[in-house]
């Protein structure tokens, strides 16, 4: 135990520093998802066909790819074309375009749940399409998704892990490079269990404290 | 100022309106009554384009109802619902000057001032600053009113604005609806109230099977009706037992 302390004590500034890089990748990540996620949804709403069909496709190549092969497709072959990227925004790239699909889907629940009632009465009043999303649509159907966006927050927040394939070093690179120096794996990865359930439990109260909210109304 | 004729409507295979023809006149009020399922509601969206018509033509002082007049015609007929479809995110006054400010452009100042005013005509001023959830059916529906009343409208169209209200909540809406009816505003209401078309109706119109059946001046047609059709309804609203 003293020794576990001892070392916990040596560890805990690096694992730290990760914890800090993962959280900022998760929040950069979490913007460009939630920014390409509602673009998407947006597309899939277009009256204009060939947008939907494109925000459908986008959305099904995405979903249909393992996030690790996406981020080394962004890290090692976008290079061989000419763009290349420093780790860190490959990172936010891969994981926000990955996650940008999920996004799409909890934000296309909560729009769908406004009531069509609601859309007859903008109509009613003379509203066209672009008002009725700024002043009806939007403004209930984002609330309506909040619950599901922050579990895909949390999930994210796990995900960020696979950054540390591109040499980000985040919570699981840095323990990685801990270990392999130390070769005190117990000590470490607990304490990188530790640090993962220290971020992402504050976030599922929050999930449930939304829920509740949503629940009385 | 508000004129149908041969209207035609289908949703699939069933045939909601088959030939629907009528007038109404600036200030005047007409009823539409009728058995639920005879198409009363979908003539109202029809003339306020929620609702395409397949056949036939509406028209909106003298301007027909298209896809591409929709907006001329939305800003002339507004329209108050069965179950209110208020916004409820906002307040009652955010309710009102909704229309106003967002989609005619008029400054908030200028939408607050006259909305404040339509609330203390329906009877609602001291609730302007409530949120619907927290307002009875009667006080809802009166803010209804209120918001179609907001975007100063030729005509508006009322459909069953009473049909979702605890009785004892019925008479205070009847009421504003009355007032405006002896303002001289354009109205179309599809009721079950058999008392409000008589005391308020100019014309009632007996919709059954997607056409008007029988149509007449409010006391002839009450009074004397024509067919054993509009009979049977009518008693049959008069003595539900």
């Amino acid at each position: 135990m003293q020794e576990f302390l001892a070392d916990a004590a040596l560890f805990l500034p690096v694992l730290l520093r990760g914890l800090g890089m993962t959280l900022l990748l998760t929040a950069a990540a979490l913007a460009v998802s939630i920014a390409l996620g509602l673009l998407w949804v947006l597309m899939g709403y277009a009256r204009f066909a060939p947008l939907r069909w494109i925000s459908r496709a986008i959305i099904n190549v995405i979903r249909g790819i393992p996030i690790i092969v996406q981020l080394f497709c962004i890290y090692f072959v976008l290079p061989e074309w000419g763009l290349d990227l420093p780790p860190f925004a490959a990172g936010v790239l891969g994981l926000g375009l990955a996650y940008s699909v999920y996004q799409a889907e909890n934000f296309r629940g909560g729009l769908s749940s406004v009531d069509k009632d609601l859309i007859e009465a903008g109509t009613m009043l003379g509203m066209t399409w672009p008002v009725l999303m700024r002043r009806v649509v939007l403004p209930l159907g984002i609330p309506a998704a909040l619950p599901s966006l922050g579990n895909t927050t949390i999930m994210l927040l796990k995900d960020s892990s696979i950054a540390s394939t591109i040499t980000i070093a985040e919570l699981t690179r840095a323990g990685q490079l801990l270990a392999i120096s130390t070769f005190k794996n117990g000590t470490v990865y607990l304490l990188i269990a530790l640090l993962y359930l220290a971020a992402s439990l504050p976030m599922a109260a929050a999930v449930r404290a939304l829920e509740r909210r949503f629940a009385r109304k | 100022m508000i004129r149908l004729r041969g209207v035609r409507k289908s949703f699939g295979e069933r045939d909601v309106l088959r030939d629907v023809s009528f007038d109404v006149a600036a200030g005047e009020v007409a009823c539409l009554i009728g058995p639920s399922g005879s198409g009363k509601s979908t003539i109202l969206r029809c003339i306020n384009g929620l609702e395409s018509h397949d056949a036939g033509t509406i028209e909106v002082d003298g301007v027909a109802v298209t896809p591409q007049s929709l907006p001329q015609v939305r800003a002339a007929v507004s329209m108050v619902f069965q179950r209110f479809n208020l916004f409820p995110h906002r307040t009652a006054l955010d309710n009102i000057i909704e229309g106003p400010v967002h989609v005619l452009g008029q400054p908030v100042a200028k939408a607050t001032a006259r909305a404040m005013a339509l609330l203390e005509r329906v009877g609602m001023a001291s609730h302007a600053q409530a949120f619907p959830r927290h307002l009875s059916g009667g006080q809802q529906q009166r803010i209804g009113i209120a918001r179609a009343l907001a975007m100063e409208p030729r005509a508006i169209l009322l459909d069953e604005p009473t049909s979702a209200l605890d009785p004892e909540r019925v008479g205070e809406v009847l009421k504003v609806m009355r007032d405006l009816a002896d303002g001289g505003m354009t109205m179309i209401v599809v009721t079950h109230e058999i008392a409000f078309a008589r005391e308020a109706a100019d014309q009632i119109l007996f919709v059954d099977g997607g056409t008007i059946a029988e149509q007449g001046p409010a006391a002839e047609f009450l009074s004397n009706p024509k067919t054993d059709r509009t009979r049977l309804f009518l008693s049959r609203v008069r003595h539900p037992l």
